[in-house]
């Protein structure tokens, strides 16, 4: 009875990471290409301001982590080009945005016990809700992704390559925004607000050394997300550590090994 | 110049403002199917934005570009920075956006004179071999409109003269017109059918010859006695000015 239940957890638990990791990792591949990482981040803080959102006006944690993602999307494209360089501006909001979730958290009754389980993931708590939101969420990120992935190439490259071929760069930044946000706001269960930009980063960075192709960048991301996800949850059961930080743990080794190997000089 | 068909693109009473500067100011001219077209100019007199705006990648203050319906355009922009965490090959750059055959990605690459080129990655390429990749590309749509900027930009001598014979060999074979942006007066004069002199407006156009001795382009571009002569002159005299580095900051784009 208690093993039946353990199972059960623990597979919520890793299908929710696979999810998570099999939608980060190609988008992460973009993030890498397009040095997004910043971006990334100023999203994934402005998550915890979009719980603190979430609990005062009873909107699920989804949607208020959402919203605000794409607010600070928004923001950051109002911003940029006004004088700040990208890094600065970028710093600034990711910052700020956490800090003010942070206090407007502690304004929410109840919520300050649970603001570990926000900031670093609570995997083990996964619902069976929840993984309908993080599957939904993937497959939408994904499908995006494949829909628009040759447009999305050639705006990465050149925005002047992608205007004279009749494609809006403008369109395929708000496709990214939209899907960074949906990561984002899935993701913040699994590993947490602070670590999301690292399931973006970490697999895609891993995959680079040995892809030729961005194809096939992006499928080697997704394969070391999710292998990181199940890895770093079998050694969180087994060490009794934190599950999400286990994850990244797992990844970054995954990165380690890539990148020595890819030192070393190739044969033929 | 002349003909009657219907032009390729028409610019008329363009402006363009980047940032608080007014870059183009009464651009008119057209481009006729078939010609080869070459806009030269100082650095910072707006070549690369007039042919961002003919691409639609910047927009008008002012004025119009009218494309011919159903135009193709093949663009080749004067730089492209490749990400190093991009891995892409030759014949991925190739299929973007729109997917190529194999034998379409040959055939273009052959054309180009890049055909033994189609596995390896676009970061690997010398400066000369990814400007003909760059035309390749460009060829691939069977375009009726060439725009190439800055094409010949950090070959040496003889590797842009091979190039400029190259583009009026693709030229004849494709029939399409071409308008492209440089810096080498001399070789330019040689390869084109017509000049624009351009400095924030068309200063003068015409065929080589005419352009060459009209007192605007001279005023522009030195002082030299006469024709052919003065232009290889300048050429020399700004030998050391035409270093990759110093090309980047041309024309202020954003």
């Amino acid at each position: 009875m208690m093993m039946a239940v353990l199972d059960d957890f623990l597979v919520r638990a890793a299908l929710a990471g696979v999810g998570v990791g099999l939608a980060a990792g190609p988008l992460g591949a973009f993030v890498v290409w397009r040095r997004m990482a910043y971006f990334g981040d100023a999203t994934a803080h402005a998550a915890i301001l979009g719980v603190a959102l979430s609990l005062a006006f009873s909107l699920s944690i989804f949607t208020g982590t959402l919203a605000v993602a794409l607010a600070m999307a928004w923001v950051v494209a109002l911003l940029s080009g006004r004088g700040l360089a990208m890094d600065t501006l970028l710093g600034v909001l990711a910052h700020s945005a956490l800090a003010f979730g942070l206090v407007a958290v502690s304004f929410v009754q109840g919520v300050r016990i649970d603001l570990m389980a926000y900031l670093f993931g609570d995997i083990l708590a996964v619902g069976r809700i929840d993984l309908v939101v993080i599957w939904g969420g993937a497959a939408m990120v994904l499908g995006l992704l494949a829909w628009r992935w040759n447009a999305l190439l050639t705006s990465t490259l050149s925005d002047e390559l992608a205007c004279a071929a009749g494609i809006d760069p403008r369109r395929e930044r708000l496709v990214l925004t939209l899907a960074l946000a949906v990561v984002v706001a899935v993701a913040i269960k699994v590993v947490g607000a602070l670590l999301i930009t690292a399931m973006l980063i970490i697999p895609a960075a891993a995959s680079r050394p040995f892809a030729t192709t961005p194809e096939r960048m992006a499928v080697a991301a997704a394969a070391i997300g999710a292998l990181s996800a199940l890895g770093g949850l079998r050694l969180a059961y087994l060490a009794d550590t934190p599950a999400g930080p286990t994850i990244v743990c797992v990844a970054a080794l995954f990165f380690t090994v890539s990148t020595v190997l890819g030192l070393l000089p190739r044969r033929g | 110049m002349n003909a009657p068909a219907t032009p390729l693109v028409t610019l008329s009473g363009l402006d363009v403002t980047l940032g608080r500067q007014r870059v183009l100011r009464g651009v008119d001219f057209a481009i006729s199917p078939g010609e080869i077209v070459t806009i030269v100019g100082p650095n910072g007199s707006g070549k690369s934005t007039l042919l961002r705006a003919i691409i639609g990648a910047i927009r008008p203050s002012a004025g119009s570009v009218r494309h011919k319906p159903g135009l193709r355009l093949g663009y080749a922009p004067q730089r492209l920075h490749i990400d190093p965490t991009l891995p892409l090959t030759v014949r991925r750059f190739l299929g973007l956006p729109k997917r190529v055959t194999d034998a379409a990605a040959r055939e273009a690459l052959d054309e180009a004179g890049a055909g033994d080129l189609r596995t390896r990655q676009m970061s690997d390429l010398s400066g000369g071999q990814f400007q003909r990749v760059l035309l390749a590309r460009a060829l691939l749509g069977k375009p009726d409109l060439l725009l190439l900027d800055e094409p010949t930009q950090g070959l040496d001598q003889p590797g842009s003269a091979a190039f400029y014979r190259l583009i009026a060999d693709v030229r004849r074979r494709y029939g399409c017109a071409v308008l492209m942006v440089s810096h080498e007066l001399h070789v330019v004069m040689a390869a084109s059918d017509r000049v624009i002199c351009l400095n924030g407006h068309v200063c003068c156009e015409g065929a080589p010859e005419h352009v060459a001795s009209a007192p605007e382009y001279r005023a522009l571009f030195g002082t030299g006695t006469g024709g052919a002569l003065a232009l290889y002159r300048h050429e020399h005299d700004h030998a050391h000015d035409h270093s990759p580095k110093e090309h980047t900051h041309d024309d202020g784009c954003a």
